[in-house]
């Protein structure tokens, strides 16, 4: 913050001036306050850096007894030394393709409503607000949406399909919100300069600000993306596999249409199992899932950082 | 639609171009049908809610304990004990734990970020606060289950259950809050304007004066939206009750955080995780929807108190 303290400018007449304000007296009551601040900031760093260490120390027997088997070994709840992490990472992967496809077009083309059509149009705002309550809603009521909805309702049973769609549902308001702030951080200027040569608004959209935006809106896509592979709670009420998953010689497009399973749900299986082998099953497929999750969402960053505009 | 440059000889060979208005509004109505369908979500989880509550609730009537069922003492579904007050009273508990873990640290972090550290280290630490706030909620169940009970709840309190307790769901999920308090207080401090503080320094306030008398109070309303919003977030956290909390089939009763309890979320992955055995109309997993209905309602309300304050702060500055 630039603000200008007599410490902050410095020199001999500063050193005066804050004498002649404290009386010479040193301010151990200032001094205790922020050492409780930096205290409480510490130690949120602590717990990260706490979690981290205990992911890394128990899982360590696994990384350096069976990493590869550990990696490609199939989902299985009932013996801790077979078990492994692959089908979970592959329905992770099948669930963010659905999303990308579902959640990414339709967020982005609502912010384009949002911040080229509607102006301060009713629908504008009831639109607005309603993003807003669905950001807020639990995980586990898109769930309770997927269960009743796509698996009941639609007969698309407890598959990736169904799954996919409830993530969708819960990704798509933080889609919107971020392509809105990308778009709305595009100048007018710029759709002025496309106005004045004729162009109508979807020409404008299309040709001007949507590429200009396209940065901030792929950062957004990403974050979503990296939301929908850590939640659990959807999937699981979809009825992601916990126990054991089998799956036959299947095409790519008939995997999508039968059960299937994912990483945090893998992780939550395992960590419903006692015993130390499970443990470090559980704190293994844990550190597969935050590398992937932390690594999107560094990968956000940069790229926001990157291409950042300055107008 | 492309328009060649060829053709292209002054302003009113663009205008006529009929097809270019046709696709025009075109593209306008696909827009606004993505708005639309924004709201087909929320009349979707309404309805669904709302329907299969009903169904519940008329499911029950017909028994023999009637909705008297709805307050016997204990959640076991599968008995037909559906006493809502039990998973209130377990998420009160989880959220009021997470909510003495979260507000200080979380609180205390936004103040120092805003009021206190230097550009380079607000710079560096706020990526890293955003790091905790990416940590999916199933690695924190795994942490209160392995390491937050064991190592901490067991050790400080003699008689905490060995295995699950409600306090190490809590301060998992108070951790899952911190980044969220913090953020939403930070953004609500940095919004006031700079030059209050520099009022209050030219008086002769020193920084903490300056901060909790003039920057704090200015930003109330911001930080209230940001605990608002924490016990909101911390209502509606399911994975780390539901692996930290123990309960699974049911809960009895019971206000000790130091032993496994049930809360709302908890219950209602138990119920959706177990639903190939309890699937069908019958009322056990009927209940879920109705407990369901309830959770969303209350985060409804916490949510949209949280951003009329937040506007209300925006609004005064």
């Amino acid at each position: 913050m630039p603000l200008s303290t007599p410490q902050s400018v410095g020199g001999a007449t500063a050193a005066t001036v804050t004498v002649g304000v404290t009386s010479g007296r040193r301010d151990v009551k200032g001094k205790i306050i922020e050492g409780i601040l930096i205290l409480a900031l510490a130690g949120s760093l602590l717990i990260l850096a706490v979690l981290l260490i205990d992911l890394i120390r128990r899982s360590w027997p696994i990384w350096t007894e069976r990493p590869g088997d550990f990696l490609t070994g199939p989902l299985n709840s009932a013996s801790a030394a077979d078990a492994g992490v692959w089908q979970g990472i592959k329905g992770t992967i099948e669930l963010a393709v659905i999303v990308a496809v579902v959640a990414i077009p339709l967020g982005t083309a609502c912010a384009v409503y949002l911040e080229e059509y509607a102006g301060k149009s009713r629908l504008a705002s009831f639109t607005r607000l309603n993003v807003r309550n669905l950001a807020g809603v639990p995980s586990i009521v898109y769930g309770l949406l997927g269960l009743a909805l796509f698996v009941q309702f639609f007969g698309l049973g407890s598959t990736v399909w169904a799954g996919g769609l409830a993530l969708s549902a819960l990704v798509l308001p933080i889609v919107i919100i971020t392509a809105s702030e990308a778009l709305r951080a595009v100048p007018y200027s710029v759709r002025e300069g496309a106005f004045g040569v004729g162009a109508t608004r979807w020409e404008t959209t299309r040709s001007h600000v949507l590429p200009a935006a396209a940065p901030g809106i792929l950062t957004g896509v990403v974050l979503s993306l990296a939301r929908a592979a850590g939640e659990a709670a959807p999937i699981l009420l979809v009825g992601a596999a916990t126990g054991l998953l089998r799956t036959g010689n299947q095409s790519l497009w008939e995997q999508f249409g039968s059960s299937f399973t994912a990483m945090p749900v893998v992780i939550f299986s395992y960590a419903r199992q006692p015993g130390d082998d499970f443990r470090e099953l559980t704190a293994a497929a844990s550190v597969v899932l935050l590398v992937l999750v932390l690594f999107m969402n560094a990968l956000a960053i940069w790229l926001r950082n990157r291409y950042q505009r300055k107008w | 639609m492309a328009v060649s440059n060829t053709e292209i000889r002054s302003a009113a060979d663009l205008r006529i171009d009929p097809r270019r208005k046709v696709v025009d509004r075109a593209m306008k109505y696909f827009f606004i049908a993505a708005a639309v369908a924004t709201f087909a979500v929320t009349v979707a989880i309404i309805a669904t809610l709302v329907v299969d509550a009903i169904q519940f609730l008329q499911g029950i009537a017909d028994t023999d304990e009637g909705l008297g069922s709805l307050f016997t003492i204990g959640w076991f579904p599968r008995r037909g004990m559906f006493d809502i007050g039990t998973l209130v009273v377990g998420t009160f508990i989880v959220t009021g734990i997470a909510m003495l873990v979260a507000v200080p640290l979380g609180l205390g972090a936004a103040v120092y970020l805003s009021e206190y550290a230097r550009p380079k280290v607000r710079k560096t630490v706020k990526p890293v606060l955003e790091i905790l706030a990416g940590v999916p909620s199933v690695v924190l169940g795994y942490f209160a289950i392995a390491y937050i009970n064991p190592n901490i709840i067991v050790n400080l309190f003699s008689g905490a259950n060995a295995a699950f307790t409600l306090a190490a769901a809590g301060i998992g999920v108070g951790i899952l809050t911190i980044p969220i308090i913090a953020s939403v207080a930070e953004d609500a401090l940095s919004a006031v304007p700079l030059a209050l503080r520099e009022a209050s320094y030219g008086l002769g306030a020193n920084r903490w004066q300056s901060t909790f008398k003039v920057v704090f109070p200015a930003a109330v309303s911001g930080i209230i939206a940001a605990l608002i919003l924490g016990v909101s977030r911390a209502i509606g956290e399911t994975m780390v009750v539901a692996i930290a909390a123990g309960a699974t089939g049911g809960g009895l009763f019971s206000l000790d955080p130091l032993q496994p309890g049930q809360t709302m979320t908890a219950a209602m992955a138990a119920l959706g995780f177990g639903s190939d055995q309890v699937a069908g109309d019958n009322n056990a997993f009927q209940s879920l929807y109705f407990v369901g209905l309830l959770l969303f309602f209350m985060t409804l309300l916490l949510n949209f108190v949280s951003d009329r304050l937040v506007n209300k702060l925006r609004e005064e500055y």
